[in-house]
Formats: structure tokens, sequence, C-alpha cells
């Protein structure tokens, strides 16, 4: 019994490693890539981004420009994540088991959730592109939703992880719906609920830059419009910068991280 | 003395097949110290439970202060719950807030909801909250995160939390179940305090019988959500605790002959 219930695991990770390989082997033949040329080819890459993508003089002197689009990437990510993680909060109580109000509410808060969640951000800016034309309102909403479904869930599940226990006590004393919120749900999950936002922020920045290339807005357009003029030393420059940038906002809430909790 | 608690053939159903308490009938008097004893899951948690509405009964008739709970509505209910003060086994306290704070939670029940969300206490409260928790030796505890606590100390702050409401009757859900012997001892002796001088009637489910049977002015024996045993600690024998626990037997009696022997 007990000799049989290893071999059985045993064959079951036989069995799993197996199936990937298969898949793999699969995938590889059906796209024809040669696996061999795939890797050599990191060399060459490395050795034309050296030749080429590097910034000069006149790229510096772009520095100004870059500075500034960034700057508006930053705050349309900071933004809409901040009033995505305002609405996402009363979702999130709405939909908690614990605080939830029960029944249909609940079940429209989530559904609505889910589906904003399962809409990933480029294709919101792609929906919103017919509506809103290549503007920063486009990559603003994108953002806003995205970070909205996400949001949701993750409060949710904060919610609904932390504060069970004191919330039973505070139904005991007969306590209010709103009382219990403002005095056991939030204190207890705060912390968890800004370091949700501080990673939706972040993220938001890496994705802002990517949107922006489709919406034709922010620091994203720069990089897509010196890489398409083959000014390769501008493009370079916007990279650095986006880099440092992504840098100093993660330090800067791993920080906040830390003292919070 | 006059009745303050009384359970008329209550019972409460979960689910289609599962019976937590079926046609329970007692009655508690005003400033009685009443243990609950009984195995795990004999229903002694849904028990206190059904008294403040946590949980509510399916049957039966349950009067507090001779008006039936079963039938109240919203208002009603929020007026019974800030009367009984209720304390838990993991003390269910923010962890993240202060003593003071979490103390003041036990005045919620008497707000208005605007009032509530903001946290807006009288000085009165405060005086009240600090008083209480210098008479359970927390003085110097008070501006500490909760988290900070020992276990002994937390369960002390929610015993504060349930005084602090000024209630007429506290429900302790296995008070001690998670503290060392020590700590035990001094909740037990805060619990029965605070029923003595302060006349607050007390019922305790407890898992200890010989700590039952130490403090209470009666026993009530529950196995399998029915009442066995209703009287007085010094009608708990062998005989009664076969009753109560039927095959969990052997561990409590060892418990019971090491007391009557010391």
């Amino acid at each position: 019994m007990q000799d049989n219930f290893f071999a059985r695991k045993r064959i079951n990770t036989l069995l799993f490693c197996f199936l990937m390989l298969v898949i793999t082997m699969v995938s590889i033949i059906a796209t024809d890539y040669d696996v061999i040329r795939g890797f050599t080819s990191i060399p060459k890459a490395a050795e034309w981004a050296f030749g080429n993508f590097y910034p000069n003089e006149k790229a510096l002197s772009r520095l100004p420009d870059i500075v500034n689009s960034l700057i508006e990437t930053l705050l349309v990510s900071i933004a809409s994540t901040i009033v995505a993680a305002i609405f996402a909060l009363l979702f999130a109580i709405a939909g908690s088991h614990t605080t939830g109000m029960g029944g249909l509410i609940s079940w429209i808060s989530r559904s609505i959730a889910t589906l904003f969640r399962n809409i990933d951000v480029a294709a919101w800016s792609m929906i919103l592109l017919l509506s809103f034309g290549q503007n920063v309102l486009t990559g603003y909403f994108a953002l806003f939703f995205g970070s909205f479904g996400f949001l949701t869930r993750a409060f949710t599940e904060s919610i609904d992880e932390v504060s069970n226990s004191s919330v039973e006590a505070l139904r005991a004393t007969g306590a209010g719906y709103w009382s219990i919120i403002a005095h056991s749900v939030i204190p207890s999950s705060i912390p968890q609920l800004l370091s949700w936002i501080l990673f939706m922020i972040e993220t938001n920045i890496r994705q802002a830059t990517l949107i922006g290339i489709l919406t034709g807005t922010g620091i994203g357009f720069l990089f897509s419009l010196y890489y398409k003029s083959l000014n390769y030393n501008s493009a370079s420059m916007v990279v650095i910068v986006i880099v440092c940038a992504i840098i100093v906002i993660e330090s800067v809430s791993n920080y906040v991280r830390k003292v919070i909790m | 003395m006059t009745t303050l608690l009384e359970f008329k053939q209550v019972s409460k159903q979960y689910g289609a097949d599962t019976r937590a308490l079926s046609n329970v009938n007692f009655t508690v008097k005003q400033g009685e110290f009443v243990s609950i004893i009984g195995p795990s899951g004999a229903g002694k948690s849904t028990l206190l439970r059904c008294i403040n509405r946590m949980i509510d009964a399916s049957g039966g008739e349950i009067m507090f202060e001779d008006s039936n709970i079963m039938g109240l509505n919203k208002r009603g209910l929020k007026q019974l719950r800030s009367q009984i003060g209720m304390v838990f086994q993991h003390y269910n306290l923010v962890d993240r807030l202060s003593v003071i704070e979490n103390v003041l939670h036990g005045r919620l029940g008497y707000k208005s909801t605007l009032e509530g969300v903001l946290g807006l206490y009288s000085k009165e409260e405060k005086r009240r909250a600090y008083t209480i928790l210098k008479t359970l030796g927390l003085e110097e505890q008070i501006y500490k995160r909760c988290d900070q606590l020992s276990g002994g100390q937390k369960q002390r702050v929610g015993i504060a939390r349930a005084l602090v409401q000024d209630p007429k009757m506290l429900l302790c859900d296995e008070p001690i179940a998670s503290l060392d012997p020590n700590a035990s001892i001094i909740i037990m002796n805060h619990l029965r305090d605070i029923c003595t001088t302060m006349g607050i009637t007390v019922i305790v489910n407890l898992h200890q019988v010989e700590v039952a049977l130490k403090y209470s002015d009666r026993i009530l024996g529950v196995n399998k959500g029915s009442v066995i045993y209703d009287g007085p600690p010094a009608g708990i024998k062998r005989e009664q605790l076969t009753r109560i626990y039927g095959s969990e037997i052997e561990e409590h009696i060892g418990e019971l002959e090491k007391q009557h022997a010391g």
C-alpha cells in the first residue's frame, strides 16, 4: 500500500516530464525553430547593440524632451492606479466573503472585476483607441481598467485572509457594518493593500511604456519614433532613462513597504 | 436573584442532517458564573453564539431579560449585542492597532453609523477604558500595538474590550485554550472577579474540567447537542463525567482525581 503510493507518485512525475518534453518538441517542429541557431545568434545581437545602441552627444541634448515624456508616463500610471485602487477597494469590500453583503451584490461585483481582469491592458488600449483616438486618455483608461480588475481581485483576497476574526469580534459588540469596515477590515489589511498598490504602480509604469507605442503618447511613443527613424542613439537614451526610472521607483516602493509592514 | 437568560427547547440544525443543538433547556440567573463543558464538537460554541445571535438558532425560544431575542430586528439586535460582551479563544483583536483602540471598539455598538466610522469616542469613554485596563494590569501597555503583547495580555485586552461595553453578560468561548497555565490562572481569576465584584453574569465554554469545577457556580454538561448535566460543581462525579464525555472520559477523570487528592 505504502510502496504503491510512492511508486504512483514517481510515475506521475515521470509522466508529467514526458508530457512537457513532447509539447516542447511538437512546438519546435511546428514553428520551424532552429534551437542551435537561436542560441548562437545571441552574441551577434549583443555585438550589434554595442556597435549601434548607445547614447551619443546628440542624444544627450534630447534628454529634456525624454525626461518630460517620462514624467508624463509616470504621472499617468500613478494617477490611473490610485483612482483604480479607490474603485477596487469598494468592489473588494462588496465582493469579499468576510465583509460582502452576500448574494447578488457580491456576485455582481466579483463578475465585473473578473471581466475587467481578463481583458489585457494591451487589449483595452486597442479597444479604447477606437473611441478616444491617439490620446493620453486612451492610455489612462486602459491602465485604469486593467488595474481595477487586478486590484479588486488582490484586495478581496487580502481582506478575506486578514480580517476574519476581528470582524467577528466587532460584530459581537453590536458595531454597524461601516464601523466594522473602518475599524477592523481597513486597519488589518492596509499594509497588504498599500503593497498591492505599489506593485501595481510599478507594473503600470512598465505597461505604460508599451501602451505609449500604441497610443502615440509618452515615453513609449518617443522610443518608437526614434527607433523607426533609425536614430538608435536616442532610442538607447530612452531605454536607459526608463531603466533608471524603474530602479528608482522600485527602491522607493521597497522602502515604503518596509516601513509600513 | 432574577433570571437573565432562558433557553426553551432551543435547537440548531446545520444543513440537512447535522444537528448541533437539540431541545436545549436551561436558565441563567443574574450574577451567576456558569461553565459549559463537553467534548469537542458537542455544540458548546454553537450554544454560546446563539445567545448573542452570532449564530441563529433554528427552533425554540431564547429569552434575554424576558424578551424573546429570536425575533429581534436589526436595531434590536444591535442593542442586544451591545449589552453582551464576548471573549474569544484567539482574542480576535485588530493586531495592528493599539491596545486602547482595541478596547474602545467595545463602544462601537452604542454609536450611530457616522460616529462609529469616524471613531468619535467621548472623554468619558476613554477614561472608562483606561480605568478598566488599569484594573486588568495593562496600564503600561496602553499605547502598544497588540501584536507586541503576549497571549495572556492579548486576552486581557479582549476582556477589557468586552467590559467597556458595560455588559450585563459576558460570553467566553474557550478563553484559556491557547494560553499557558500561569496566564490561564490570571485570566480565570479576572473572570471570577468580574462576576463577583461587578455582578456581571459570566458564561464560559471550557475544555478543562478541573478549571470549570474550581471557578463556577454552576456547570452545564453538553454532549451531542443536548444538556446532560445542569447543576452545581459538587454534583460532578465520575458517573456524570462518563455521561458527558463518553469515550474521551479517561483524560478528564485523571484531572478530577488529581483535584480531589489536592
